[in-house]
């Protein structure tokens, strides 16, 4: 015998326990994004520090990170640490191991658009004789920015599914409650299906306002696709100009 | 060459004051990249209110030269003075210094995220204090000079190189400086760009304005420039007048450097 039971499905949608897991992934996901961009940034800066030692720090932190399962560090964090009588909350675990990882893609990302950044614009400051902190906030760091929202809003989009991880260690976000109804209730399909539902709204929202993060810090990009429109007259008036 | 110009060029003839502090005195300065010497023993006095154009061939030193004098490149060995203050990398002397120069690059270096007035308000506000009404006064002054305050409100992007160019020029003239370092201004440009920022630098050197232009320009090298440095391999060859540099070039090295550009 084979069904499935759409009025199970959109009921399963609409269940208060499986909601109120979604609002643990949606809180992992934030925390570790703001926690992993703070970190990832500290990271970031001793990577490109002329330092040798921190530089070679950040670089072991990235390798180690980005090179071991998510899964594993969690697994670590919440039952291997208490072996050494480190013991934390399910939550924090969850929290700790999220930031540590995360910080070590987010990190590479913000070097790289710093990297991007032409020399000429630091050399530019410089002349101007802006000091290191304007140097940093009104031009390198906005430029950069512009340039880390696409793969920001890709390791994010990771991220938020990673959260599904934290599961393993018996964090009750929406993976978990979906795992412990599906358990009450045998309607597999059902409960899955009303996840899937939830992390693609989750997903797709994501993508909506990465798109408008990028218009609106893509302004000056967007002003030179309409300059081409223009450039025509332009050059025309400058022959005008010299005959 | 017009009757103004040729004016102005006699009276560049005259000897500038040597008791006065010079605007920039290089002596001995060593540049190296490696094994690679790109300055080789410069020497170099520059008067105030004198127009220097250097030239020389590709890899010769000259943007070495004039970016070591606002220390974007730091020399290895020797002094520059630039008025007075010695360039000893101490971050005092340095800001000094930059604040004495202004600089305008061959890719512009416009900040692309901002536009044409927060490019020329952002170093007046921030390195001088200036308030945010002063500031666009003063910007809204220059980029009238350079004839181009109809565009204030437009990000780099949407400009033309030779407005970009002169939007560049404008951005350093708000910081007042005492001389001006150009590297090579109109390479990056499409030719028919070329003329008005060349028109532009003119116009800044009629109203006595301290300028080192590296340019390949020999045209304006011949109208505006009191005197030709040429370059080879991290030297100056040679220095001399322009009437006297294009028709006697001493160095067979400037000879062949003349042959190879004027056509």
């Amino acid at each position: 015998m084979s069904h499935f039971s759409p009025t199970a499905a959109v009921s399963y949608f609409f269940n208060y326990f499986l909601m109120k897991g979604v609002l643990v992934t949606i809180g992992l996901t934030v925390a570790a994004v703001v926690g992993g961009l703070i970190l990832g940034m500290g990271i970031a800066l001793l990577r490109m520090s002329s330092n040798p030692v921190l530089a070679g720090a950040a670089r072991f932190y990235i390798w180690f990170f980005r090179g071991t399962p998510l899964l594993i560090q969690l697994v670590v964090i919440y039952s291997g640490l208490p072996q050494l009588g480190i013991k934390f909350s399910v939550i924090t675990c969850a929290l700790v191991g999220l930031i540590l990882n995360e910080a070590a893609y987010l990190a590479e990302i913000v070097r790289s658009g710093f990297m991007a950044v032409s020399a000429g614009q630091r050399e530019a400051a410089w002349a101007l004789s802006l000091s290191p902190w304007v140097t940093f906030r009104r031009v390198t760091l906005p430029q950069a920015f512009r340039l880390m929202i696409p793969p920001l809003g890709n390791s994010i989009n990771s991220l938020l599914k990673a959260t599904s991880l934290a599961s393993v260690i018996s964090v009750e976000e929406l993976m978990r409650r979906s795992d412990m109804l599906m358990q009450e209730h045998f309607q597999i399909l059902e409960v899955y299906a009303a996840a899937t539902a939830y992390y693609l709204i989750l997903t797709s929202v994501w993508d909506a306002v990465q798109r408008r993060l990028e218009k609106h810090f893509g302004r000056s990009s967007a002003a030179k696709a309409r300059q081409v429109a223009a450039s025509a007259p332009v050059a025309q008036a400058s022959v005008e100009a010299r005959a | 060459m017009s009757e103004r110009s040729m004016a102005r060029a006699e009276g560049a003839t005259v000897q500038p004051q040597l008791r006065e502090v010079p605007a920039v005195r290089m002596e001995a300065v060593y540049k190296h990249y490696g094994d690679f010497t790109a300055l080789n023993e410069v020497d170099l006095k520059v008067a105030k209110g004198e127009k220097i154009v250097v030239c020389g061939p590709s890899g010769s030193g000259k943007s070495t030269l004039i970016r070591c004098i606002n220390h974007i490149e730091k020399h290895d060995e020797g002094l520059i003075y630039v008025n007075g203050v010695e360039l000893d990398h101490q971050r005092k002397n340095i800001d000094a210094v930059r604040r004495d120069t202004g600089m305008v690059f061959q890719s512009f270096n416009l900040f692309p995220h901002m536009t044409v007035l927060e490019n020329c308000t952002l170093a007046p506000m921030t390195a001088n204090g200036m308030s945010e009404a002063e500031a666009k006064d003063l910007a809204m002054h220059f980029l009238t000079k350079v004839r181009i305050p109809d565009q204030a409100a437009k990000f780099p992007g949407q400009l033309s190189g030779g407005q970009q160019q002169r939007v560049a020029i404008a951005r350093a003239l708000c910081m007042r400086p005492k001389i001006m370092l150009f590297d090579e201004p109109t390479s990056a440009l499409d030719p028919e760009m070329v003329k008005e920022v060349l028109e532009t630098m003119k116009k800044l050197a009629e109203e006595g304005m301290t300028m080192l232009c590296v340019t390949h320009e020999m045209g304006f090298a011949r109208e505006v420039a009191d005197r030709i440095v040429f370059m080879n391999e991290g030297k100056v060859v040679e220095q001399a007048a322009p009437e006297e540099f294009f028709k006697h070039p001493k160095s067979e090295r400037a000879r062949t450097f003349l042959d190879q550009i004027i056509h």
